[in-house]
């Protein structure tokens, strides 16, 4: 009998946490209705924002106390590829009530479409924001065409 | 051994989506932090990515510290939303300190994004070393 109301519970937390997962999924990548194949879970480091408009895209990494110097960046073929590493220092002889920062090596891969221009990638990284702008090739760019 | 610093409690919305409407504060995002305690005070060091010192306000308000953080990002006039891991501009965070804390000598710096707080103990409650001499 115990088995039985267990099993049922369970079946109703299942219920429970996949009505929430998509839940979650549709509420929180309203953006774009499927994940795409590179992309990563919630909550990885350092969060990403993609933004275009019809000339450029513009990438956000939200990448704080990382030395630029140790960021690699790079764009091939409408994958943008970004990896580095941040190391927070432990303190061996203190002691510890929280650790949720992100330590470690790190990478995100983002498809910037097939139309980006590699050749025209800059990146500035300021308040601990990695931000890499992405010029769309020329012939790509809408066209306004003048009617004679 | 105690907490010192304990979190308040705050309804913080999953999805950080969170914005400032129509004077009605709600909840911001949650900076991830690091907190550490040595013989001399509390220290602790939170993410946030994208505030500048201009928006940034570390206060203490009775025995509660309070960590608040305003994103600023340059976006290009016609700017349309591809993806968006970050859905918020404000990061909101808060403490309560114990009383061996010395409130009133909380030190901040702010660095490439990432805040740390220093917290120093009062000094007649900082452990001491006590000699044990030999008869």
């Amino acid at each position: 009998m115990f088995g039985r109301l267990t099993s049922f519970q369970d079946s109703l937390l299942d219920e429970f946490w996949r009505l929430h997962q998509e839940m979650d999924e549709m509420l929180g990548d309203g953006l774009s209705s499927a994940g795409g194949i590179r992309s990563a879970p919630r909550g990885t480091f350092p969060a990403v924002n993609v933004i275009q408009t019809p000339a450029e895209v513009q990438v956000y990494l939200f990448a704080p106390g990382v030395d630029p110097k140790k960021l690699d960046v790079s764009v091939q073929r409408g994958l943008l590829t970004v990896s580095g590493e941040r190391n927070i220092p432990v303190h061996d002889e203190a002691t510890y009530y929280r650790q949720e920062r992100f330590s470690g090596e790190f990478r995100r891969a983002i498809s910037l479409g097939d139309d980006v221009d590699p050749d025209k990638v800059e990146a500035k990284y300021r308040d601990g924001i990695l931000q890499i702008q992405v010029r769309r090739r020329e012939s790509a760019k809408p066209r306004q065409i003048e009617i004679h | 051994m105690a907490r010192n610093v304990s979190e308040v409690a705050a309804p913080e919305s999953k999805g950080g989506a969170v914005q400032q409407t129509r004077g009605r504060t709600e909840a911001g995002m949650r900076a991830p932090v690091d907190i550490y305690e040595d013989g001399e005070g509390i220290t602790l060091e939170a993410d946030m990515p994208g505030v500048s010192r201009e928006r940034l306000d570390v206060r203490v308000d009775g025995d509660t510290l309070l960590l608040e953080g305003n994103v600023q990002f340059e976006l290009p006039k016609d700017a349309e939303a591809m993806y968006a891991d970050v859905r918020s501009t404000v990061y909101r965070r808060s403490f309560v300190l114990s009383r061996e804390l010395e409130t009133s000598n909380i030190q901040a710096t702010l660095k490439d994004g990432v805040l740390t707080v220093r917290i120093p103990k009062r000094a007649e409650l900082r452990p001491r070393r006590i000699e044990v001499r030999t008869a």
